[in-house]
Formats: C-alpha cells, sequence, structure tokens
C-alpha cells in the first residue's frame, strides 16, 4: 500500500513548518494542507478534536498532534537521517531545551516585541524587564550551544528545528516589532547558528516568506513596542 | 562499575511521583534525598539552574530534569524491563500525546481549585470536570490508558489522585459522583504494588495543602 502522510499546517506558523523541515530532511514526500485558523475544516477538528489546533500529521490515516510529538514520532518512523541521537542522556538533554523554548521563550520574546499595554510610565519599565528575560533565556541558549556547529552536532536535530523560533522567527519578530533581541555582540554563537541553521536546504524551503510575515505581524500586533 | 542515583524530590509532588513509579517498576535502586523548597539545598540548584525544580535525577553524577523527561530516560536506560512506553512509534505517539495533555492542563486546573474562592474557584471546578471528562473519553472501556497494563500515561496521571482528598474537600465537590471512571481507574491503579507503594497517603497530603493554604492566607 502506498504511504498517504498529510500535514495540516499554517503559512506563518513556526510550529507547523518544524513538522514539513522533519519531513524534508528525511525526504519524506506528504500533502500538505494550509488551514485558515479563523475558520477550521472539520478534518482538522476530527483529527485534533483535543486541542483543535494545528500542526496535525496524519499518517496512513492516523493522526498526530503537537509539534514536538510529531518531531519524535516521524524520527521513530522513518529511520533516515536521524534527528536525535542515540545517547539516552543526550536525547533526555534535547527534549529538555526543546520543552524550555517551547514553555519560555516564545511568550517571554512576544511580550518584549508586543507586550501588555502598559500606562506610559510603567510601560519603560515593563519593557525593559521583558527585554531582560529575554536575555536572560537567550544567554542561556547560548551556553548549551558552545562550540557546536548546531544544537544537533554535526548535523541538523530536533532541538535545532524545535529552535526555529529563534533561528528564524526571532528575527522577523525583531523586524516587524522594531525591538532588538538577538544581538551579535552579546550572542556570538547563536547569531552564527542562526545565519548556518536558515541555510540548510530542508529548513530553508519552509521558511515563510519573510516580508509576508512581517505585514501579518504588523497587522494582527500593531507596530510593536519599540515605537512606544 | 555500579550505577549511582539520586532522586531529589519532595514528597506530596506529583512530578516526583510519576519518577519514583518509573524506578519501583523497573526495581531500580536509589537514593531519595528529600528537598524543603522553601530552602532549596545547593545540590538542586547546582543540578537544575534552570528552572530550580524537583524532581531531578542524578545517574553517576549528570542531572536530568522534567518528570516526563526523566520517565522516558528510565525507560531508554533500562530498557531490558517493565517497558513504560509501548514499542510502536503510533502507540508512542498516542501515549505522548495524552501525558503531554495531562501535564498542560491538570495541574494548573487542581491548583486553581485549592488557592482560590468564589468565582474563580468555582470555575476551576468546572474546568477540572471538562478536563477530567476528556481524559474519561480516552480511558473508555480500557483498564488502563495503556490498554491491558499500567503505562506511559497512567504513571504521569496516577499521581494526582493522592490529591483528590485535598482538591475535594477545599474545592467542597465529590469526584467519584462527576468521573466515575475516572476513579474506578486510579483504584485499579492502586492494586498495583509499585504505585501503592508510592503514592503518599490522601490525608496526609490533605494537611499538607491545609497548611499551604493558611500560609497563602486561605484559612
Amino acid at each position: 500500500m502506498a504511504e498517504e502522510v498529510l500535514v495540516f499546517g499554517a503559512w506563518g506558523s513556526p510550529f507547523s513548518r518544524r513538522v514539513e523541515m522533519a519531513l524534508k530532511l528525511k525526504g519524506i514526500e506528504y500533502k500538505y494542507i494550509e488551514e485558515d485558523l479563523t475558520n477550521k475544516s472539520p478534518s482538522l477538528l476530527k483529527y485534533n478534536p483535543v486541542h483543535k489546533k494545528i500542526p496535525v500529521l496524519v499518517h496512513n490515516g492516523m493522526p498526530v498532534a503537537e509539534s514536538l510529538v510529531i518531531l519524535e514520532y516521524i524520527d521513530e518512523t522513518w529511520k533516515d537521517h536521524p534527528i536525535l541521537p542515540k545517547d539516552p542522556y543526550e536525547r533526555a538533554n534535547a527534549r529538555f531545551w526543546a520543552k524550555f523554548i517551547d514553555e519560555k521563550c516564545l511568550s517571554a520574546i512576544f511580550k518584549a516585541c508586543w507586550g501588555e499595554e502598559y500606562e506610559h510610565e510603567k510601560a519603560e519599565i515593563e519593557h525593559e524587564k521583558a527585554v531582560k528575560e529575554v536575555s536572560e533565556l537567550l544567554q542561556l541558549l547560548e551556553n548549551e550551544l558552545k562550540e557546536k556547529r548546531y544544537f544537533g552536532g554535526e548535523t541538523v536535530g530536533l532541538l535545532d528545528i524545535a529552535a526555529n523560533t529563534i533561528g528564524y522567527w526571532l528575527g522577523v519578530f525583531e523586524e516587524a516589532s522594531g525591538v532588538e533581541l538577538l544581538t551579535r555582540e552579546k550572542f556570538p554563537k547563536l547569531c552564527n547558528w542562526a545565519n548556518e541553521f536558515v541555510c540548510v536546504t530542508a529548513i530553508k524551503e519552509n521558511l515563510p516568506p519573510r516580508d509576508k510575515l512581517i505585514a501579518y505581524l504588523r497587522n494582527r500586533f500593531g507596530a510593536g513596542n519599540a515605537s512606544k | 562499575m555500579a550505577d549511582e542515583l539520586v532522586l531529589l524530590d519532595f514528597w506530596p509532588s506529583m512530578f516526583g511521583m510519576r519518577v519514583r513509579i518509573a524506578l519501583a517498576e523497573k526495581g531500580i535502586e536509589y537514593e531519595y534525598k528529600e528537598e524543603d523548597l522553601r530552602n532549596k539545598s545547593p545540590l538542586l540548584l547546582e543540578m537544575n539552574p534552570i528552572h530550580k525544580k524537583i524532581p531531578v535525577l542524578i545517574h553517576n553524577g549528570k542531572p536530568v530534569c522534567e518528570s516526563l523527561i526523566i520517565v522516558q530516560y528510565i525507560d531508554e536506560v533500562w530498557r531490558d524491563r517493565s517497558p513504560l512506553l509501548p514499542t510502536d512509534p503510533y502507540q508512542r505517539a498516542h501515549a505522548r500525546f495524552w501525558a503531554d495533555y495531562v501535564d498542560k492542563k491538570v495541574y494548573e486546573v487542581s491548583r486553581k481549585i485549592w488557592t482560590t474562592k468564589g468565582e474563580e474557584k468555582e470555575a476551576g471546578k468546572k474546568e477540572f470536570f471538562e478536563i477530567f471528562k476528556t481524559l474519561e473519553g480516552e480511558l473508555g472501556d480500557k483498564p488502563y490508558f495503556g490498554g491491558e497494563t499500567f503505562g506511559f500515561v497512567d504513571l504521569s496521571l496516577i499521581p494526582f489522585y493522592s490529591w483528590f482528598h485535598a482538591i475535594e474537600t477545599f474545592g467542597e465537590f465529590n469526584i467519584e459522583a462527576e468521573c466515575p471512571k475516572i476513579v474506578a481507574w486510579a483504584k485499579r491503579c492502586l492494586q498495583i504494588e509499585t504505585v501503592a507503594k508510592t503514592l503518599p497517603d490522601q490525608k496526609k497530603v490533605y494537611e499538607f495543602v491545609g497548611q499551604m493554604r493558611k500560609r497563602f492566607g486561605l484559612e
């Protein structure tokens, strides 16, 4: 029986792009279905009734949801170009940092760029606090990267893919909002990594167009904290 | 060389209980170190500098953090016995999805019930039942979330049962009345020796939560 792989995603979402990056790295063909998140399809609601979110991977009719769960499923199903290391300790480490990025980084970055509305006097202080928090989080990632070319070592791995929010979306958020966060002087390793990351074919082919994303973000969230 | 294992933990922590059950299921010996969370040890701060939280499993001096990550680590290192996750990739993904659901939903809603009053508490109770109804749906007619045997999802959820008496009493509601399947499932899990030996007494947890509430000014 021919294999059928479907990916339900949204063009601008780093989470659904992760799934596509992993499939591309492993040379797996799939059919992509773009979801309008303001008008979710019956298929999406059927395949992910619990969270009703993208991404969802459907493999021969069987759905898998939650991007990090999907990445592990992809790695266990298609053994070419493994994205997790073999050693259990290193695997635990990759999982730890992927979870860290998802739970801590994205919301902190968003807060620094677009934040909540504060009264004028408070706004400055709260913005500085938000920027400082992102700085501390990025420092932890900078330290974790050490001298490695990628988080995965010599080749792109699960953690690099999970860090796509840092490797590409962060730069887009910065440009859209005017807030500077990932500076070369403070985070040289992370900047080098981001440059290498976006050049990898499987990654490059799955990045949403920069201008389109900036326009979308500015339209949806406003001009950003730098202008306040 | 003998394995050296240390678990940094806190007796009422549901997250710590997950790791204790996993270690017991695999029959692994380890040194248990109780942490005072209001006065964290230098060892804890050194082994988990990012989150400064328990549980932390220290294996031959190297720390592993985050309870579900620790459980998967244990399953991968001691893979010759008592598997905690299924072998089939789809079933593994299914287990990880539901364990992730438990992680994202159950702790927060439980906490909401015993730390708030009035409208917020009522909203918490409503949400609690919605979440547990969803879990009951997933359980279906199976004896365990893992199917015929106790597995990863069961392990991720069962520790919360030791908090049910506290949540019910402070929440002023009856969990068994609304979610009989979940309570039946929990009692079934408690027939398992490793689970029964690991979970603390519900009354002890209730007293502990009572003390916490006093500290939060709720009593």
